[in-house]
């Protein structure tokens, strides 16, 4: 049944070379940990996507609770986590998620920097990374003033007064990232659009191109 | 013996995977698809029924009463008035009705027009109604105004969900 329906895509599509082209390729034996254990380094990137999957889907399965504003934000978090089925494991799944990627991340940055893959002819691929390594803290920053409790409050001031900090553009920035001129309702409109629409453009954007880079060059060979 | 069913250790590693595979990914969407699909299995807030006041206020002349209902939204909890005329006929029988004109949703009031003694009247076209809510033939309304569900506890009178009310039209 689905072989048929696959074949019926395929005979007017020619899917089956994406396909090939997309995951079937060979695993060399240095970044198999069959082969050796150690190899097992290899898979934070991996894992940092299916980090990146989780993160999509459940924040935009809590979008469809959650509001930006500061009058109900605090709660439809507290409704969406204590009402609703599951609300604890889908908004634990992006809370607990939003630290794991962040490490994943970090593994996956010094495992390409202790093996040298950084170096030519892969360093855009490099600066690339680097890239979604900032937009990466982007999302934590803004997605932690949105349950608007103290915690997320105070962080957020804490980061504008860091912001606030840099010569001459300091004060330009922190009122950018405010809205205003405090950590209000206008800060929490403006971190929900970049932190659901704009953050997450840039990232599917930059992960294409990590991407279609690393099929172009190839995994780098052995130390 | 030959009749038996090699399978290959590709087809097996295959469908090892994907049953690995499908598990990992049912187990992190069944989480966000019982979350997204929870308001259609809440049981429907039926609402409490509010009290209005003691049901000897109540005779045959439509009275007007105002209550206010707790609605919970979610995390938005509000309250709101509403407005209903209750009649109480000869047999004890008690009919709360909605002053929503069922043509257009203004406010019909009782008495509304000194032309039409006894009947609601809606300012906006003209729409009518008998004392039993039923809407008059010739004017806009085509249904009758809607009632309140009733229920009379310990000598007080209690209103509920509004519901259509099944009397058909009449002419004037």
């Amino acid at each position: 049944m689905i072989q048929k329906m696959y074949d019926w895509v395929d005979e007017r599509l020619n899917i089956t070379p994406m396909w090939r082209d997309l995951a079937d390729h060979e695993v060399p034996e240095h970044v198999n940990p069959a082969h050796h254990f150690s190899a097992f380094v290899y898979c934070f990137g991996g894992l940092t996507f299916f980090i990146t999957v989780i993160q999509i889907l459940s924040g935009m399965f809590l979008t469809m609770y959650y509001v930006p504003d500061i009058i109900n934000a605090y709660e439809s978090v507290n409704y969406l986590q204590n009402q609703v089925a599951f609300g604890t494991i889908v908004r634990g799944m992006h809370h607990w998620g939003a630290s794991l990627v962040i490490v994943m991340m970090f593994l996956h940055t010094l495992r390409v920097f202790f093996t040298g893959s950084y170096k030519k002819p892969r360093e855009m691929n490099w600066v690339v990374g680097m890239l979604i390594f900032f937009v990466m803290l982007g999302l934590g920053f803004t997605g932690y003033l949105l349950p608007w409790d103290n915690k997320a409050y105070f962080a957020t001031k804490v980061g504008m007064q860091i912001a606030d900090t840099v010569p001459i553009i300091g004060p330009y920035a922190k009122t950018l990232l405010q809205g205003g001129s405090i950590v209000g309702a206008q800060t929490l409109a403006r971190f929900f659009a970049i932190h659901v629409f704009f953050l997450p453009a840039a990232l599917l954007a930059l992960l294409g191109g990590h991407f279609i880079m690393i099929r172009a060059q190839g995994i780098s060979g052995p130390l | 013996m030959s009749e038996k069913q090699e399978i290959s250790r590709r087809t097996f590693l295959n469908y090892a995977l994907m049953g690995t595979g499908g598990f990992l990914a049912a187990g992190m969407i069944t989480p966000m698809i019982r979350f997204a699909i929870d308001p259609m299995l809440k049981a429907a807030g039926g609402g409490d029924k509010v009290a209005v006041g003691s049901v000897d206020e109540f005779g045959p002349e439509p009275k007007s009463v105002s209550f206010k209902v707790h609605t919970k939204d979610g995390w938005y909890e509000t309250e709101s008035t509403l407005t209903a005329w209750i009649t109480k006929d000869a047999n004890g029988e008690i009919l709360a009705l909605s002053p929503i004109c069922k043509h257009l949703g203004c406010t019909v009031n009782w008495n509304g027009s000194p032309d039409f003694p006894n009947e609601y009247f809606c300012p906006c076209h003209f729409g009518r109604y008998s004392a039993k809510g039923e809407h008059i033939l010739g004017t806009p309304p085509m249904a009758s105004l809607d009632e309140y569900e009733t229920e009379v506890k310990d000598g007080k009178l209690y209103l509920g969900q509004i519901k259509p009310n099944p009397r058909p039209g009449v002419s004037g």
